[in-house]
């Protein structure tokens, strides 16, 4: 690892306060006087893969069993040659168990087959140095997001290593290229220089092989040279392999979670069972900001089971024998909630007020190149266009929920979660006990896309324990988890392009709402050479929050939609347009060639039928996609979806396969419904029967194929998400002439263009 | 109280008889893989199978199903533990992400084979609507559907 500077060190890290500050307000949510100065220094230089020294002493009583020797970090060994990867992310079906564990196994040569898996406890000790340290050097594209995903956890501590966050496709492309891969190598090699010191031999000529040593015709198990090599200074930096010598890196690998997937015994965070637990559930506020003024449970105290009722202030809580006991106590409490102003806004307010904004404030410029203004003056002509999208709920399918158990001033939370030490650090800071008194034990998640980063349902969890005195499973309805979520922001953006004699562009100029998580959302991919995108602040009262690919939600379906419009502007095959402004950038031009290709664009369509493209990059991958869309009914049937995509290269094909489809049917279910409307000031669905989710019946088939390239390995559970409503819409233009410039396309008629 | 046969077992439970079938397989009898997702037979989550017939637990009044059969998640494995054809083709394409849904949706599956051995893709989707997968693994579901099929 580089020495860092100190000086940039400290540089960085008060851009990183600020930034937070700034993001904190729009998004703030807990802890905001926590945020104190976070200081340079030492602490920094410990954001490595594999920890030096001694580590058994620090880490072995968190992880390790009877006979098991921690070998680094990240891998253990027991007497029976089990090797245990310890895995500092949460698992939600993206597979990230099996991914990082086959990169662990890979450098250090064990025994795929007979390998197991834990996840990290939620222990400073296991957070993603890795990810930190790209995170606080600017090293990396972390997005920005990861400020309010931590919350209390890395800015209250300032410990700057503070974070076990699973979000922004961060886990293979950081925690596995960064730590994974090292630790194994360190791990292997340890292990060789204890077999070198036992059999007296030379390391050059010791191999490994499956979870055993070898020396000539001699082999012993890794479990024999464990004790000696936990003893020993692991290599910093030791010899990784190169991508052509990979044997399980690269291979579809089974995931591992998924046997106890399909017999039932997965454990999710609900499935947490405590002894003497009762039962809670919630209703909060349904306008941010409001607190109880009158509250009359006269009618709830009386029924069966009812063990308590609580006033919480911005929330109140039952307490029961059972969920459906509190749940029935919970609806016939009667509460009037204290007036604010918020009371009157609605979502046409919202998106008025981000049309004021974007014609009367001063914009915030994120990428510049060239002389926009002075161009589209000067243009032959120009083009213009408007979007909007409107809020999103994540709708996991796993409620929110959280069992706490507060006593004698310790709490223990468990919990599905994406933020297991910011929930500790959150929890600790409202209860007001020290954060080693917090003991956080994870489960699988039913779903997190980003809602599980924030640890407000935890903290209910913790507040309602403490409150009752007994040990609380809190299950939010299905209401509740839809009208008291993080939301995707709603978001409008004006877009104006000045043209060439031809209609191509060479000055595109945005203006929109809300700053980017990441900042690269808004940047264009093409060769465009005067560009000026710019932000405008437009704070709303609905809690906003990280959603499956974040702001390349809206920004993929903004950019995508507005180089289609141009294209047909200028009388050009929408996809020829694209190869025409991606000319230097091959990379691009692969993968949208691949998705051409796959789709046969171009060729004889049923009528009715048309096909639109889209491309975009984040999360360092590429990912164009060909939606076939029927508009014959009227309605939009999505018939097929092509999808190539360049992550670099995928660890497990299949599992990034999965990715790219899940991230399509996520897209697809927002392009065509998603929609949170804002009433009184309150969120106005409640279920599925108004949140519509795609279902069986309207989901499309979809192929996917993996370009494999010499690039840094990219993110996979995100980047399949933004191409889908931009390659949608593109493609609902061609069949109908009609373009959707809102989102969701919702009940939106279409007729056929002749 | 209230007379349940549930995989096979016996039981009697002390509860009010309107409580849905859900809580009382997850809390009283800590069946936990039958999955809350709505409360209002919307998601399809909870669907166990009572007499062979799949159904929404989650508004099912456990007064309904005194005295029938109820086969959940947790039932479908023979005597000898060897997983169901359909578990095994959910394995075998590597069906769940997040796995929350995919009790109910297996339940849903195993209803819809017993019935209709040889189910084409409309017959898929119209079976299958009723239980929602936030993954996305629906072209995942309907290719392991078929490939059960072909071993049922």
């Amino acid at each position: 690892m580089t020495k860092p500077n100190k000086k940039n060190a400290t540089k960085k890290i008060e851009e990183i306060n600020r930034s937070s500050l700034k993001v904190w307000s729009r998004r703030g949510f807990i802890g905001a006087g926590a945020i104190a100065g976070i200081t340079a220094g030492g602490a920094l230089m410990v954001g490595i893969a594999i920890r030096p020294g001694d580590r058994t002493e620090d880490l072995s009583a968190y992880v390790t069993n009877g006979d098991e020797q921690l070998i680094t970090t990240w891998v253990k060994i027991a007497s029976d040659n089990t090797v245990t990867a310890i895995i500092p992310h949460g698992e939600m079906g993206q597979g990230v168990h099996t991914a990082l564990s086959a990169m662990l196994a890979e450098e250090m040569e064990a025994d795929w087959d007979a390998m197991k898996i834990i996840e990290a406890p939620a222990e400073k000790d296991y957070a993603n140095f890795v990810l930190a340290r790209e995170f606080i050097f600017g090293s990396a594209n972390v997005p920005t997001v990861l400020f309010d995903t931590v919350n209390g956890a890395m800015l209250a501590a300032a410990k700057s290593m503070n974070m076990q966050i699973t979000g922004g496709s961060t886990s293979v492309r950081f925690t596995g290229t960064g730590a994974m891969l090292t630790a194994g190598a360190a791990a292997k090699e340890l292990l060789l220089s204890a077999a070198s010191k036992q059999w007296s031999v030379s390391i050059s000529e010791l191999r490994a092989e499956k979870g055993f040593i070898y020396h000539n015709d001699k082999k012993a198990p890794f479990s024999e040279f464990a004790e000696i090599a936990a003893t020993l200074k692991p290599n910093l930096k030791p010899k990784l392999k190169k991508r052509n010598e990979y044997q399980l890196i690269g291979k579809s690998l089974p995931r591992v979670d998924i046997p106890s997937k399909v017999d039932g015994t997965a454990i999710f965070g609900i499935d947490a069972t405590v002894s003497g637990m009762k039962y809670g559930t919630v209703k909060a506020a349904p306008v941010h900001g409001q607190k109880v003024k009158v509250m009359d449970a006269s009618l709830a105290k009386k029924m069966p089971g009812v063990y308590g009722i609580y006033n919480m202030e911005d929330y109140i809580a039952v307490v029961a024998d059972g969920y459906w006991q509190a749940k029935n106590a919970l609806d016939v409490i009667d509460v009037t909630w204290t007036n604010n102003e918020i009371k009157n806004i609605d979502d046409g307010i919202i998106f008025e007020q981000y049309r004021t904004a974007i014609k009367t404030r001063k914009g915030k410029t994120l990428h510049k190149s060239g002389n926009t203004k002075k161009l589209i003056n000067e243009s032959a002509s120009f083009y213009e266009a408007e979007y909007t999208v409107p809020f999103l709920a994540h709708a996991c399918m796993e409620p929110m929920n959280a069992t706490a158990w507060y006593r004698d001033g310790k709490c223990d939370i468990w919990a599905g979660t994406q933020n297991p030490l910011g929930t500790r650090q959150v929890t600790a800071d409202t209860l007001d006990i020290d954060i080693d008194s917090v003991t956080v034990h994870t489960a699988f998640m039913g779903g997190g896309f980003g809602r599980r980063a924030n640890p407000d349902y935890t903290n209910q969890a913790a507040q309602i324990s403490k409150k009752s005195g007994v040990p609380v499973k809190l299950i939010w309805s299905r209401e509740e988890t839809t009208q008291q979520d993080f939301y995707r922001p709603s978001a409008l953006g004006c877009f104006k392009a000045g043209l060439d004699v031809n209609g191509i562009p060479v000055a595109w100029e945005s203006k929109f709402v809300h700053d980017m998580d990441p900042p690269e959302a808004s940047a264009v991919i093409y060769d465009i050479p005067n560009v000026k995108a710019q932000y405008m602040e437009s704070p709303s009262h609905i809690r906003v929050g990280a959603w499956r690919s974040v702001d390349h939600t809206q920004h993929g379906y903004f950019t995508e939609s507005f180089i289609d419009e141009l294209a047909s502007n200028a009388g050009i095959d929408s996809y020829e347009f694209r190869r025409r402004l991606l000319k230097t950038k091959p990379r691009h031009l692969n993968v949208l060639d691949t998705a051409a290709k796959m789709a046969g664009w171009g060729k004889a369509l049923p009528d009715g039928h048309a096909q639109g493209i889209a491309i975009v990059e984040s999360f360092m991958s590429i990912v164009a996609q060909v939606v076939t869309v029927d508009i014959s009914s009227g309605v939009p049937r999505v018939v097929n979806v092509a999808c190539a995509a360049d992550a670099g290269m995928a660890i497990n094909p299949n599992g990034f396969i999965a990715q790219m489809e899940s991230g399509i049917i996520f897209g697809l279910s927002a392009a065509l419904y998603g929609e949170i409307t804002i009433s009184n000031g309150s969120v106005d669905q409640s279920n599925f029967y108004d949140y519509r989710m795609v279902r069986m019946d309207d989901a499309p088939s979809i192929d996917v194929e993996i370009i494999t390239s010499d690039n840094r390995i990219g993110g996979a559970g995100e980047p399949g998400t933004p191409p889908i409503a931009p390659a949608l819409v593109n493609a609902i233009y061609k069949a109908s002439g009609q373009r959707v410039r809102n989102l969701p396309i919702g009940n939106q008629k279409f007729s056929v263009k002749t | 109280m209230v007379k349940l046969i549930v995989n096979g077992q016996n039981h009697e439970i002390n509860i009010n008889p309107d409580t849905p079938l859900l809580w009382v397989l997850r809390e009283k009898l800590g069946l936990i893989g039958t999955k809350f997702g709505c409360g209002s037979s919307l998601c399809g989550a909870c669907t166990i199978h009572i007499d062979g017939k799949p159904i929404r637990s989650c508004v099912t009044p456990v007064s309904n199903i005194e005295g029938k059969s109820v086969t959940t998640i947790e039932g479908l494995a023979d005597a000898e533990g060897s997983l169901h054809p359909v578990q095994e083709a959910w394995i075998e394409h590597q069906v769940p992400q997040c796995g929350y849904c995919q009790s109910g949706q297996i339940m849903s599956a195993i209803a819809l084979l017993e019935r209709n051995p040889n189910p084409s893709d409309d017959d898929i989707d119209t079976s299958m609507r009723g239980n929602i997968c936030r993954c996305g693994m629906y072209g995942r579901i309907k290719a392991a559907i078929k490939s059960a099929a072909k071993k049922v």
